[in-house]
């Protein structure tokens, strides 16, 4: 009997050697589906696994190979945390992989795809199994790497190039600050297992150090403000099923490795650590889904909206590290948890809606909402599990975004009991930026569905739109249910989740599954309960008993006709509503203050014979007020330095003898 | 013999909102009505115009999609569930604990979400600014909601609606400053939720002053009673909630005999008379608002809200 890490290890190994088929049959018409199809059983496997010793509440196990530094060797540990992640990760690559078999084909350049595609997830995998700095470095770079080369596969585009580009710069910058944490982390030793650095002590600005490095690190990858401006131009580059990969999972990953760090090796947070992380959560929750609402582009709203997510997953993450600093063990396991749910349910529906987006892309191929319109009637089954993931997303009960939502907002209910003034006063300041994230994410949802679903087909190639294969739909299909069941079982979900904030937190919520109902009971049914299966009874029953009385007692009777429009409807699909109009509302009452957005219109001079246009201009801040600034310095000191490069010999003479003087100069002030 | 009931009173609750929504909202018109020296209609006339809508066959738009004739079903039934969950005249319902306050303003959000989309389905302009308008409203509403109710509950120690009321209607409680800014951050929140003057006007059809007529001109037959229904619901709805949350005197808690519930249904029906007057006179003092300064109202709401959740974190004994 081989123990659950070399299982997992085992499946790895097994993506790696699927990487070396995939490039020797990378020409072969018949890769695709050999390559996706290994994919899908290697990941299903691994699923397995990681859920079993999960549920089975199994203990940690270790291996350690011996490849890698020769006096370290490379460490492996399978515990309830990385059980958890390994099951977002392996449920993730399982779907997308069974999407990627209908997807792939339409794949014009499958070789510079399916390559990378195992050696993507195996890299996930190992970042999570991983038990010491050097393998979880190594690892993450090589996630890193697989996933930029699949960002560039479709590499011509000019938007991709430059996607790759900053994706290379932040994730490089990432994980030099991951670097720098570890070199904190490992202490004066050098002792660079995880176990090792369990065992010291960090001083206060040791731990304040690590904690800014960690936020900096897993923080770029996660999609942190102000650290995410990789992130929505390189996921959406991908091809669709990799797009879902790396919003659903990367991203989890990333929070994965903040899990490890902040909370597991770091030893006991100090409070000021959660109101870093809990103000950046809210911060990052709010600015993303107002970029998400500004957006047109599909996919792009879709990588906005996980930056929102991931601020909800780190606002519970800063609650968690509040409660934990000041004893609070349950209060901390709630908020730990509706963390972990929300990873969970977003790595769920965010596949979901990246998948639907790539349906749409490949019945239509447009991006761009505006050119879209009227596919609920063309794509009917993609548009009913998108709208599942719409729904789940905007926090809406039954479906399972609401309940995670609403775990966090159980353990906002808890904070007054904490002693800090500064917390007494963020945590309810970030909850209000949490319910008005979901409130525009509600919207935002709304606007993504309507405009590229609803109304009227907005050009040929959405009036031309069928239905994709049954592999896609497949994928779809399975997300969605899960939505739902999620969704009507969560107290199922919570203890299932008990053992990993058993061994990261020290406490865990109640049982649920005992409670009457199957309905979920945070702390006790006084304070607050809720029921998503019997919810979900009750609207089925109150619309069917509606549904049943009316066709039976009153009229049935239905007449086609024009759409009334008050009289007078334009024919032209122009005239609806376009995506940009429909957030017009919503920009002039945010949008003017964090985007500077305004609008003018371009009158033309009489006599001239061209249209007005209405233009909107708008500024990206974190764009303008921290990137450029930084880029234009580098680009200043990289100009005075090239003039070095054209230097005569005797200059160049001259400046070597002026170093050495200097140095040796330093040396004797040092000495 | 204790389930059969509560579940007698549960059913009797449904029941009760179900039927007194529309009358509440024709006591509302009627007041409004004299209120301006005009006759007005009967009390009634809702009723009839749900009968009158239910007898006409719908007329559909030719690219309405399933989305659009399910959406009316949704909305109400999302709506009843919702209203079925706030206490009216008695406490500890069989199925109170099925869902709290926040679950209660996301059943409405969920009902909203449809709408909005309904909206969006044929393909009008109308219908995309009504849509657009609502989820603005919206997006600001339902925060300055949420941070309502983390206040209440924080008083009250709870989310769950019975076990508030029971709070509520004990001596306990006394005046805090917090719960009078939690109040009128509710009542804020209701006027914009049921898009009552200031935020828009429920009997106006002036096209481009609207925002939920807008997004609901398409609907015909029984479709748009479902819809008029559900907003009278609603209506009722924040109507109890307000009554339950600060005004819960006389409501029957746990273990009472049978003649208290005769005792709070008379109060509570009394309430809403109280609560529709008082409705009617500030509709009919102030004006419509623009649109562009609705943000700044629920602002307010949102302030208010933030303002008494602030307080309570603070200090206990405001």
């Amino acid at each position: 009997m081989i123990s659950t890490v070399a299982q997992q290890l085992w499946c790895v190994a097994a993506l790696l050697a699927t990487t070396v088929l995939a490039i020797a049959t990378s020409r072969s018409r018949r890769s695709t589906a050999i390559v996706y199809g290994a994919t899908f059983a290697i990941s299903a496997i691994a699923l397995a696994g990681a859920l079993l010793s999960l549920i089975a509440h199994s203990n940690a196990t270790e291996l350690i190979l011996p490849v890698g530094l020769p006096w370290l060797g490379s460490h492996f540990r399978l515990d309830a945390l990385a059980a958890f992640f390994l099951a977002v990760v392996n449920l993730g690559g399982a779907a997308a992989s069974l999407y990627g078999l209908g997807y792939g084909s339409h794949e014009s350049t499958p070789h510079r795809v399916l390559p990378f595609f195992p050696a993507f997830l195996a890299g996930m995998n190992l970042v999570v199994l991983a038990d010491d700095a050097f393998t979880y470095l190594l690892c993450w770079e090589f996630m890193s790497l697989a996933s930029w080369a699949l960002v560039m596969s479709h590499h011509r585009e000019a938007d991709n190039a430059r996607a790759g580009y900053v994706y290379l710069v932040m994730a490089s910058f990432g994980t030099l600050a991951l670097l720098l944490a570890f070199g904190l982390l490992s202490g004066a030793g050098g002792s660079y297992s995880f176990a090792a650095m369990r065992g010291i002590q960090h001083t206060p600005s040791e731990a304040a150090l690590v904690l800014a490095l960690m936020l900096l690190g897993a923080g770029s990858k996660a999609g942190l403000v102000p650290l995410h401006v990789w992130l929505p131009l390189a996921h959406p580059a991908a091809p669709s099923h990799v797009s879902a990969l790396m919003s659903g999972v990367m991203t989890k990953v990333a929070v994965y490795g903040f899990i490890r760090v902040v909370f597991d090796l770091l030893g006991p947070p100090s409070w000021s650590a959660g109101v870093v992380v809990l103000i950046l959560g809210g911060v990052t929750a709010v600015m993303g889904i107002l970029y998400a609402l500004m957006e047109k582009d599909l996919k792009r709203l879709l990588a906005y909206s996980t930056i929102e997510n991931i601020g909800v997953v780190f606002a519970s993450l800063g609650l968690a590290l509040a409660f934990q600093a000041n004893g609070y063990g349950l209060a901390a396991a709630l908020a730990f948890t509706a963390a972990l749910f929300h990873v969970l349910n977003h790595s769920f529906f965010k596949s979901l809606l990246f998948f639907g987006a790539g349906a749409v892309l490949t019945s239509t191929g447009e991006r761009d909402m505006e050119r879209l319109g009227g596919l609920i009637h063309r794509m009917p089954l993609t548009s009913f599990v998108f709208l599942v993931g719409c729904v789940a997303i905007s926090a809406l009960p039954p479906f399972n975004g609401f309940v995670s939502e609403w775990l966090m907002f159980q353990a906002v209910l808890q904070s007054p009991d904490l002693p800090q003034w500064m917390l007494k006063i963020m945590v309810p300041a970030v909850g209000a930026l949490l319910a008005l994230a979901a409130a525009l994410a509600a919207a935002c949802f709304v606007k993504a569905f309507g405009i590229t679903f609803l109304g009227r087909a907005r050009s040929p190639a959405a009036e031309a739109a069928g239905e994709v294969d049954r592999y896609c739909l497949a994928a779809m299909i399975g997300l969605a249910a899960l939505c739902f069941l999620a969704g009507i079982l969560p107290g199922l979900v919570i203890d299932a989740l008990s053992p990993v904030a058993m061994a990261v937190i020290g406490h865990r919520m109640p049982v649920q599954a005992s409670d009457a109902w199957l309905s979920i009971v945070p702390i006790e049914e006084s304070r607050s309960s809720y029921n998503g299966l019997l919810v979900f009874i009750f609207i089925t029953a109150a619309a069917s008993l509606a549904v049943y009385f009316i066709h039976r007692f009153a009229s049935r009777a239905i007449r086609r006709g024009p759409a009334w429009g008050c009289g007078f409807t334009d024919p032209a699909p122009a005239a609806q509503y376009s995506g940009v109009s429909f957030v017009q509302p919503i920009r002039r009452v945010f949008g003017t203050l964090i985007f500077q957005a305004s609008e003018h219109v371009d009158m033309p001079p009489p006599g001239d014979l061209r249209p007005a246009r209405l233009r909107i201009d708008m500024h990206d801040p974190v764009w303008e007020r921290l990137y450029t600034p930084v880029t234009e310095t580098v680009w200043f000191f990289a100009d005075r330095l090239n003039q070095l490069q054209f230097l005569t010999i005797r200059r160049y003479l001259s400046l070597v003898f002026a170093t050495l003087v200097t140095l040796l100069l330093a040396l004797a002030i040092w000495s | 013999m204790v389930v059969i009931s509560d579940i007698l009173v549960q059913l009797g609750q449904m029941t009760l909102v179900l039927l007194l929504a529309p009358l509440l909202t024709g006591v509302v018109r009627k007041m409004k009505a004299r209120l301006l020296r005009r006759k007005g209609p009967s009390i009634l006339q809702p009723y009839r115009d749900l009968l009158r809508l239910l007898r006409k066959e719908v007329v559909l738009a030719e690219n309405a999609s399933w989305l659009f004739r399910v959406t009316p079903y949704i909305t109400f039934a999302a709506i009843w569930v919702a209203a079925a969950l706030v206490p009216t005249f008695a406490t500890g319902l069989e199925f109170n604990w099925s869902a709290d306050l926040i679950a209660i303003v996301a059943l409405l959000g969920s009902a909203r979400f449809f709408l909005a989309l309904a909206g969006m389905d044929v393909g009008t302009s109308f219908g995309g600014i009504g849509s657009s308008r609502e989820v603005m409203i919206a997006a600001l509403a339902e925060p300055a909601m949420l941070l309502m109710v983390f206040c209440v509950a924080l008083i009250a120690g709870s989310t769950q609606l019975s076990t508030v009321a029971t709070f509520m209607a004990s001596s306990e409680v006394g005046l805090r400053v917090s719960l009078g800014m939690a109040m009128i951050a509710l009542i804020m929140v209701a006027l914009a939720e049921n898009a009552r003057i200031p935020i828009d006007n429920p009997a106006t059809h002036l096209e481009l002053t609207m925002v939920h007529e807008a997004m609901i001109l398409e609907y015909s037959g029984r479709h748009l009673a479902m819809i008029e229904f559900g907003a009278f619901l609603k209506l009722q709805l924040y109507v109890s909630l307000i009554i339950c949350v600060f005004f819960p005197w006389q409501i029957t808690t746990e273990g009472a005999g049978p003649l208290s519930y005769l005792v709070s249904v008379a109060a509570y029906i009394l309430k809403l008379v109280i609560a529709s007057f008082l409705l009617a006179v500030f509709e009919t003092a102030t004006a419509k608002v623009r649109v562009f300064r609705v943000p700044e109202f629920l602002g307010a709401a949102l302030m208010l809200g933030l303002l008494g959740t602030l307080l309570r974190f603070v200090s206990r004994g405001f």
